[in-house]
């Protein structure tokens, strides 16, 4: 067997089981009862999915432009990917969505928020008159 | 001004290797955008004048990334079953997890490990900790993530957290 043959039969595999990850986080998205089971069946997705499929089109790819840009989006990804996730599930606590049996943690946000606006609010003061 | 030299040097790079063409007038768009970057680059600093460190060792950070692959091929396959199985056993809670690295890039670091991880989310992060939701909770799990900061400490530089 030529190395092309090996490099295809390898990159396929990544591409395959990559494809896999992505049904199983969506059918995990659709399965899952309730908001915060769901946000962890996405990073399956993001992380899995994401990264064998950016691998199997790299090696398709092989030494050229593509695959440089390849690169450049899985790192992007690899690093919004969980962070849009944790935007979401952070969005979900500060509105007061909480699991069951997580309450405490309601209470210490309430706490919290005022600081956090008027942090916000001191960082922003400055920006008016220096542009 | 060496600073800006350097980022000329590496938005040059990134420019051409997402263009890939090498005419004369795209290379000159090219080396126009650039400086137009440069300048708001400028004058954001002006506004702003927050410095950003990086306190993390390069070698360090790819020996972790190496492990952080074996650990989220390795959560992956577990939430998998879980999506998989008939019955879906699953136990959510959302717990406090103590935080030990001092720099700020260190922590985004471990918050974003943590939610890369498939099962784990992290919810909310302060200066000393992380509300983390996990999807099935088990014994080992705190353990797992007492590990896990452990590693993203052992990434930092000596006098981390110092310039902040």
């Amino acid at each position: 067997m030529s190395l092309d043959v090996i490099m295809d039969i390898v990159s396929w595999i990544a591409i395959l089981a990559g494809s896999a990850f992505m049904l199983i986080g969506a059918i995990g998205t659709l399965r899952f009862p309730d908001f915060w089971a769901r946000v962890h069946a996405v990073s399956v997705t993001d992380s899995a999915g994401m990264l064998l499929l950016t691998l199997g089109m790299c090696i398709q790819g092989g030494f050229t432009l593509v695959t440089a840009k390849l690169v450049i989006i899985g790192v992007f990804l690899f690093i919004t990917g969980p962070t849009a996730t944790h935007a979401v599930a952070n969005a979900a606590l500060v509105s007061g969505f909480l699991p069951k049996g997580a309450d405490k943690f309601c209470s210490e946000k309430k706490k919290l928020s005022p600081e956090v606006k008027k942090t916000k609010a001191k960082k922003r003061a400055p920006l008016k008159g220096k542009l | 001004m060496i600073k800006g030299i350097l980022a000329f040097i590496g938005l040059a790079a990134l420019w051409l290797l997402m263009s890939g063409l090498y005419k004369t007038l795209i290379l000159i768009f090219g080396v126009l955008s650039i400086l137009l970057t440069l300048l708001v680059l400028h004058r954001m600093d002006k506004v702003d004048g927050h410095k950003l460190g990086y306190d993390i060792g390069v070698f360090a950070t790819v020996k972790y990334l190496i492990w952080l692959m074996v650990e989220i091929a390795k959560s992956n396959w577990a939430v998998t079953k879980i999506i998989l199985s008939g019955n879906m056993p699953k136990k959510q809670k959302m717990f406090v997890v103590p935080v030990t690295q001092k720099s700020e890039i260190a922590q985004v670091v471990f918050a974003n490990s943590i939610t890369l991880t498939p099962g784990t989310i992290t919810v909310e992060s302060e200066d000393d900790h992380f509300i983390v939701h996990a999807l099935d909770f088990g014994e080992g799990d705190m353990d797992a993530l007492a590990e896990m900061d452990a590693r993203v400490t052992a990434i930092e530089t000596e006098n981390a957290g110092g310039n902040q």
